[in-house]
């Protein structure tokens, strides 16, 4: 009965195309709005989060002070760090992070950029890879020995014609050589160059550069989580062993700040979720419009071929059957609807995210979804004018002209 | 063997109170398998009424209809429907055919509610257009064919069930002269040769006359019944 349903609908929609076409263009659109919105909002999640996995991920930085800008708040020792590493769990790497900006000056060019002194711990945490050299050891760092690891900005604008490994920078009144290239990280969601900088041994920077040998002279402590440990609890840590260590009373605030950087992602993340799932919303509504637009033309439909019902219920069809007809018929436009916005959406889709340079993700979950609710919005639709069909007396609409 | 078809006392009410009207008013009558009747009457006679509960279309209001033995008024509507279905097949004055729909699927439409096979159905309906002397118009749309060729396709659709009694409502009212015969000598050689009950309903006198029985009604009554002693015959 079931199929022999759908084998007249099936008919009956291609004796009418140009009504089935009119009928289905509002559930394409729909489906389309949504799909394509969702995905596009899910790929922006996703950009951002690629973004935020090239500064390292799990990372939290601990910062003297609070907030961003200069700090008159005292720098993190030696001892803090050790303190950090041993007292609070869930760390998988420390490294301490100082940095200055000096002009850089190599054979062929000069440039004003960052200098990062740290250990070669950082380079995990960083999510740094190397591209061409190697990193520098910790004896190196023990030594301060006058090596250096750039970036692909430093060795495009300072070694234009070529290899950089084993060139000499000028920083100061120091030379140091360079010893590996980092694989393009390119830059991070804020504008920033992530390739724009000059990695080197914690102890060359502060022995050399700044000039000081202070015990509190870490700029910042880069620490990245072990995966699935909470971060918020080794936050909470932190924050309660740095209280400690610098004997802050219960009235005083922290002169000092944990900074997640999973905060931003989720932040930025959540931030992205809302917008689709409002542009989704409105999406929706216009999908529902497009039910409407299905009831409207099936309810037309019914008045229109009242005589053809007339016809199949005195040949014998039941009651239930007639129903039947236009509920599949209804379904049937819908689906395809739904198909075919589906595929429009994925048109969209592969053209926006070229167009904005987002990748684009196909996920079979909201498409199901959308043509899940396609299927519906024709049972849900289909079902008053069926009712209607059904219920039609067979010798009135016999003589229904 | 009881009669195919047996009316007691059959009447019909339309509407109520004051504004009711009794389209019929106490009918008696037994049609015999094998037979070709046909009811005549002016507009307004009830024959119309008459002929909707005899095909099962509707129920009268008080009184008996026993087809086949069953009485019809305890059957419901799907039961009813189920009866038309299988028992009964349908001509009507405007053809009725499916536009835009090819004859041979016009044929299939009473197949597709009795679940047979997409071969069974093909097959069967190029038979039953094959029979009403329509092979090779299979693919052809009701507009692309003359008055007398749609009534030929819907006669083909009538009979595709091979039902045992055919009704056909002023069969011939549109059609002219020459296809109107094409159509009465199609309805006489099914009654003859295939044994199929037509009962018919006109106003014409010389469709009537195909016909071996006619009844007249008048006022919502039968007002003769009596054999056809100068039927007209077909063509050998």
């Amino acid at each position: 009965m079931f199929w022999n349903a759908f084998i007249i609908a099936l008919r009956e929609i291609r004796r009418n195309l140009t009504r089935a076409f009119l009928t289905v263009i509002g559930v394409v659109i729909g489906v389309a709005a949504v799909v394509t919105l969702v995905t596009l909002g899910r790929g922006a999640t996703e950009t951002v989060k690629a973004q935020i996995e090239k500064v390292g991920s799990n990372l939290l930085t601990l910062r003297p002070g609070q907030g961003w800008g200069p700090q008159s708040a005292p720098l993190f020792s030696q001892g803090d760090m050790e303190a950090v590493r041993d007292q609070v769990p869930g760390i998988r790497a420390i490294a301490p992070m100082s940095s200055t900006s000096v002009q850089a000056i190599s054979d062929e060019d000069a440039r004003q950029t960052d200098i990062q002194g740290t250990t070669p711990e950082y380079f995990p945490i960083g999510n740094w890879q190397i591209a061409s050299g190697r990193f520098f050891t910790d004896e190196e760092v023990v030594d301060g020995a006058t090596v250096a690891v750039i970036g692909e900005t430093i060795r495009k604008e300072l070694f234009p014609k070529g290899d950089a490994i084993g060139q000499k920078i000028r920083l100061l009144s120091t030379a140091v050589t360079v010893i590996g290239v980092t694989t393009v990280k390119g830059q991070a969601g804020w504008g920033d160059d992530l390739d724009d900088n000059i990695i080197i041994p914690i102890t060359t920077l502060q022995r050399r550069l700044n000039g000081q040998m202070s015990k509190q002279n870490l700029g910042q402590i880069m620490i990245s989580t072990e995966d699935g440990y909470p971060s918020e609890a080794v936050v909470a840590d932190l924050n309660s062993l740095m209280r400690e260590r610098r004997r802050l009373s219960r009235n005083q605030q922290n002169n000092f700040s944990a900074f997640d950087s999973r905060q931003i992602a989720d932040a930025v993340s959540s931030s992205t979720k809302v917008m689709t799932s409002l542009l989704g919303a409105v999406a929706g509504v216009s999908l529902l419009v497009g039910g409407i637009g299905i009831m409207n033309i099936m309810l037309v439909s019914v008045t229109e071929r009242t005589r053809e019902i007339g016809i199949r219920m005195a040949i014998g069809a039941r009651a239930r059957e007639v129903m039947l007809q236009f509920l599949v018929e209804a379904v049937t436009l819908s689906c395809v609807g739904g198909l075919c916005g589906i595929a429009l959406a994925y048109g969209l889709c592969v053209w926006l995210a070229k167009l904005v340079g987002a990748p684009f993700t196909f996920d079979p979950k909201i498409n199901g979804i959308a043509f899940i609710f396609s299927a519906a919005i024709g049972i849900l639709f289909g079902f008053m004018p069926a009712r209607r069909a059904a219920g039609l007396d067979p010798i009135e609409a016999l003589r229904h002209e | 063997m009881s009669n195919l078809i047996e009316l007691r006392d059959l009447t019909k009410t339309y509407g109520r109170g004051d504004a009711a009207f009794q389209a019929l008013r106490g009918v008696d009558m037994d049609i015999a398998r094998g037979e070709f009747l046909a009811v005549m009457g002016p507009s307004g006679s009830g024959k119309s009424t008459l002929m909707n509960l005899l095909g099962c279309l509707d129920t009268p209001s008080t009184g008996s209809y026993r087809f086949e033995g069953v009485e019809v008024e305890t059957l419901n509507k799907d039961q009813r429907s189920l009866l038309r279905r299988t028992a009964l097949g349908f001509i009507f004055q405007g053809f009725n055919l499916l536009a835009r729909t090819s004859a041979l699927e016009n044929v299939e439409l009473p197949l597709l509610y009795r679940g047979y096979t997409r071969k069974q159905r093909h097959e069967m309906a190029r038979k039953a257009l094959a029979s009403v002397g329509l092979p090779d118009k299979e693919r052809n749309t009701p507009s692309e064919l003359s008055g007398g060729q749609q009534q030929r396709v819907a006669i083909a659709r009538a009979i595709v069930t091979h039902p045992g009694t055919l009704f056909a409502d002023e069969p011939t009212g549109n059609l002219d002269s020459k296809t109107t015969l094409e159509v009465m000598e199609l309805l006489c050689r099914l009654n003859e040769d295939l044994g199929i009950t037509v009962i018919m309903v006109t106003h014409e006198d010389e469709v009537a006359h195909y016909a071996k029985r006619i009844v007249h009604v008048r006022d919502g009554l039968i007002g003769s019944d009596e054999i056809n002693t100068n039927r007209t015959l077909r063509s050998r």
